[in-house]
């Protein structure tokens, strides 16, 4: 393997920092919108790597898509729905989570490590699908559009799915419907209500 | 040119790990989708990486595809996080716990 | 014309579908209609196979030749056997079990009285059953009925017969207890049912026997290969058929469920149990006639089985008081003496019995219930007398009915008896006297019964012994009851013309001699001796007529004449009660206990145990996402822990 040049190194470790530093800013913040801030940098810092990693293409959709489109539709839900106040993360209800869950992801964490050093199906460049020619967008492009087109036009469904979702998920709701607590028990819909006779019921 | 994949890969871990800690104990919706996101680019990073190591475009198809995955994915969630405030006038999961057993 | 056979079973088949899929939007009387015209066409197609058989055996038909489509190879056959393959059904290892229908002239003068006279009871229970609740249901059940009876009659082997055997079973369980609502008609469903299951049984090892000796089941192969039984195996397997025809032909030790029977409506005792289904098991002991005629122990205990029956149940019918049971005892006594005709290897004249008594008795148990139709559903012979003016037309048919069971000339059943009583005289003249006797009392019981319905006072009209309101005007029944009647009377005037003695071109004898290949006993006798013993016949029936002429003119009730022993059916269910009802309700009772204690301790302590379990697990499910979010990571931490652990080792 060629050693690395310095500018990588120092391009991969500055990048590192900032996806790192803001992680950690995304699950500590007390304010959701300084989260969302925080998200921003580490997406910053993944495009950065990205570019570090020849993935051109990829690095300027996630500044778009990510940063650009997600990002600014997590803050507009904030600041629509108001939520912006601090969030108490010094307590925790549940008994145990945070320790079992430190725990849990420590296990992780050193698993994945272990297995990413110990697994010899690490080694040797084959290409088992397209190779790549070193233009990344080309390469991208063309197989999208060959190898991945069902996927790809997949896509199209899912999306169409999901905006027709949001839609309905999001559309105001009569204010007879709206109740300001849930009910503990679901209670019988009208229209099966109307169908049955009082006898019925009595039974 | 190469920093050692390695190292990304590690860094990747780390990410994943940040994000699903940080899932576990945030009891904000928003923040949790944030955590989601999270996770979801330390896999676009390794996939990114394994493409280089193999030399394989297939890694970054994939990403391509994680990303549409996701869009659809925060359009549908932050739709049902604005269903749940109409109704409940907080967005906090610990409170959505009527499926109890 | 042989290979619409399929037609046969498929008409009444298609009837009980549609009837089971529209009957109950089609409701009375369509339903009914729909109902006979299936079993009508399907009498129509018998008649078409009866002239193709017909035609086969004129012309000496060569199998594989002018007999085709059978998949059997030419010159395998019998003469004048046909079988229609119509799709492989068990095929596994050795054993090959096709629907294949076997058409011969057995099989098609089954069918050809089996459809007519239930076209016949179709028509008839149309007006019977008219205002029942469930009349559709009556229609399904027949039909069906009619359909399982002709896969009995007409499957080329033995365990198709078995499908036939059982669905005629099933359906005279559900026709019986017709009237559920009755406990006594529930119980007598369940009794025959049961009976039945025990004669089952007999069917089973038979299958077993054959199978296990002659490695098939196909009648054909069973025919050719029968010489390899050995005799002890013959013999168990003609005793295994013996239980079996003991049960479905309700034959001693296996009688007395079809008395009970009759709590079923009218038109289900003439056709099941007296005219087809109850024929059943002297069919099967016809169509494996190759088997009985290798076991002479077999045919002793048969003829003995039969003159038993045909001798008790006579005198026991000389007791009843309801008409409707004197007449099930009476057919008790008929099947007896066919058993006894296949017993001295006298197969056609077991059939051609089968075949008069089906026509004289299906006649009977439909007068009989034009009588009670009339009386408002009265079945005691105490309240009728003096029905010969109310009811013309029942009162003329059922008198043919009479006089042709009791054996007069020159109708049917003199015929048909007297080629029976031949081949007894052939065997031992000893038997003879004894079915003479049985002869002689059924002459007695069926005038007894006769002359207490039509003749005498009109007792319907006073007030009943437990105080039934007398009955003002019985009324004669519509004409689809009286077109039955009349043609089943013709039938049992005339039916002895089908096998006269003295011919000996054409006839239903020499019909079917190319399936039992057998010289008639009858035959044996000389012609004086045949002479003295149609003579013998005559006298005998008609001094049974003026014994009861003399003993029951103008009486109602002699209890004198009927002793609790013959109302009683010579205990024969006490004795039942006795060896195995109580002692199984003492090993019912104590299993009971175990299972009250054993069983359902066990099975609810398992549920005890699974509902405190799930209690303790329902806890996990505490509603918080996080919670559930948690246990994925810690399932994915724990699979690539284990992951790590392979790569190590």
């Amino acid at each position: 393997m060629i050693a690395a040049t310095i500018p990588d190194l120092a391009v991969f470790f500055v990048g590192a920092a900032i996806i790192v530093v803001g992680a950690l800013g995304v699950i500590l913040a007390k304010n959701p919108v300084h989260a969302a801030l925080s998200l921003v940098m580490t997406l910053f810092g993944i495009a950065v790597l990205f570019i570090e990693e020849q993935a051109n293409f990829l690095a300027a959709v996630q500044i778009i898509v990510y940063a650009g489109a997600i990002v600014v539709l997590f803050l507009f839900v904030i600041m629509f729905l108001g939520v912006d106040k601090a969030e108490d993360i010094t307590t925790e209800p549940i008994v145990g989570q945070r320790p079992i869950a430190a725990i849990v992801v420590a296990a992780l964490m050193a698993s994945i490590v272990a297995l990413g050093q110990l697994g010899h199906w690490m080694v040797g460049t084959h290409a088992s699908t397209t190779a790549t020619t070193g233009n990344d967008v080309a390469d991208l492009g063309r197989s999208v559009f060959t190898t991945y087109l069902f996927a790809f036009e997949a896509t199209a469904a899912l999306l169409v799915i999901a905006v027709v979702g949001a839609v309905v998920l999001a559309r105001r709701v009569s204010p007879d419907e709206l109740s300001t607590d849930e009910p503990e028990v679901a209670q019988v819909p009208e229209d099966l209500g109307a169908t049955m006779t009082a006898g019925e019921v009595e039974q | 040119m190469s920093v050692n994949p390695s190292w990304f890969l590690i860094l990747s871990a780390l990410l994943f790990s940040i994000g699903a800690f940080g899932l576990l104990i945030r009891r904000n919706v928003l923040v949790m989708f944030m955590c989601v996101e999270l996770m979801l680019n330390a896999a676009n990073l390794s996939f990114v990486t394994f493409s280089r190591m193999l030399g394989d475009i297939g890694g970054q198809a994939t990403v391509f595809f994680v990303l549409v995955v996701a869009a659809a994915e925060v359009v549908v969630g932050l739709g049902l996080v604005v269903a749940i405030f109409r109704r409940r006038h907080h967005a906090v999961v610990d409170d959505l716990s009527s499926m109890k057993g | 014309m042989l290979h619409a056979a399929y037609l046969i079973i498929a008409f009444p088949l298609l009837g009980s579908l549609l009837l089971m899929t529209f009957g109950r939007r089609l409701g009375e009387p369509v339903a009914g209609w729909l109902g006979t015209a299936a079993i009508t066409a399907s009498f129509v197609v018998a008649v078409v196979v009866f002239f193709g058989v017909l035609h086969a055996h004129q012309t000496d038909c060569i199998p594989g030749l002018l007999c085709q489509g059978s998949p059997i190879a030419p010159g395998s056959l019998l003469n004048d056997q046909f079988v229609q393959h119509l799709f492989n059904w068990v095929n596994v290892g050795g054993f090959h079990a096709n629907v294949d229908l076997l058409v011969d002239p057995l099989s098609i003068t089954m069918c050809l009285f089996i459809t007519g006279i239930s076209a016949m009871i179709h028509l008839y229970s149309i007006a019977y059953m008219h205002g029942e609740e469930d009349f559709t249901k009556f229609f399904i059940y027949l039909n069906l009925f009619v359909t399982s009876m002709l896969i009995l009659v007409l499957g080329g082997n033995l365990l198709l017969t078995f499908i036939g055997w059982e669905g005629v079973g099933v359906c005279s369980y559900w026709l019986v207890s017709y009237y559920f609502q009755k406990d006594s008609a529930a119980s007598a469903g369940k009794k025959a049912f049961i009976y039945n299951r025990v004669g089952d049984v007999g069917f089973l090892l038979a299958i077993f026997i054959l199978y296990s000796q002659l490695h098939t089941v196909s009648y054909v192969e069973i025919f050719q290969r029968a010489g390899h039984l050995s005799p002890l195996w013959a013999t168990m397997a003609v005793l295994a058929l013996v239980l079996a025809a003991s049960g479905k032909s309700a034959q001693i030790p296996l009688f007395n469920w079809l008395p009970d029977a009759m709590e079923g409506p009218t038109p289900v005792s003439a056709l099941i149990h007296a005219a087809t289904m109850v024929t059943a098991g002297v069919y099967l002991l016809c169509r494996l006639h190759g088997v009985v005629n290798l076991s002479s122990t077999g045919q002793g205990v048969i003829c003995g089985v039969g003159l038993a029956t045909a001798f008790v149940a006579a005198t026991v019918a000389t007791s009843q008081s309801d008409i409707k049971k004197g007449l099930a005892f009476s057919t008790v006594s008929q099947i007896g003496f066919m058993v006894l005709a296949v017993g001295t290897k006298n197969y056609e004249a077991a059939i051609f019995l089968m075949v008069a008594h089906a026509f004289f008795k299906a006649l009977l148990f439909l007068g009989s219930g034009s009588v009670i139709h009339a009386l408002d559903g009265e079945q005691e012979m105490v309240r009728m007398g003096g029905l010969r003016k109310v009811l013309p037309w029942t009162f003329g048919t059922f008198m043919i009915g009479w006089l042709a069971i009791a054996g007069v000339p020159p109708f049917a059943g003199f015929f048909a008896k007297g080629s029976v009583l031949d081949g007894v005289f052939a065997k031992s003249p000893v038997l003879w006297a004894l079915a003479l006797l049985t002869a002689l009392l059924t002459a007695y019981y069926m005038s007894r019964l006769f002359y207490l319905t039509f003749t005498g006072e009109e007792r319907f009209t006073a007030v009943g012994p437990n105080g039934e309101p007398g009955i003002e005007h019985p009324h004669e029944s519509p004409w689809h009851m009286r077109f039955p009647l009349v043609v089943l009377a013709i039938l049992s005037a005339a039916g002895g013309a089908i096998d006269l003695p003295w011919v000996h071109t054409w006839g239903l004898d020499t019909f079917l001699n190319p399936v039992f290949l057998t010289t008639t006993p009858a035959a044996t006798n000389s012609g004086s001796t045949q002479l003295f013993l149609a003579i013998a016949d005559a006298v005998v029936a008609v001094a049974g007529i003026g014994l009861a002429w003399v003993l029951w003119r103008g009486k109602a009730a002699r209890p004198e004449l009927t002793p609790a022993f013959l109302k009683r059916v010579w205990f024969w269910d006490d004795a039942y009660d006795a060896v195995i009802g109580r002692p199984a309700t003492a090993l019912s009772k104590a299993a009971a206990i175990v299972d009250d204690e054993v069983i359902d301790g066990a099975v609810l302590g398992t549920a005890t145990l699974v509902r405190r379990g799930a209690d303790q697990l329902r806890k996990a499910q505490d509603g918080y996402v996080r919670t559930y979010a948690l246990s994925i990571a810690a399932g994915m931490a724990a699979f690539l822990i284990y992951l790590v652990t392979r790569v190590f080792s």
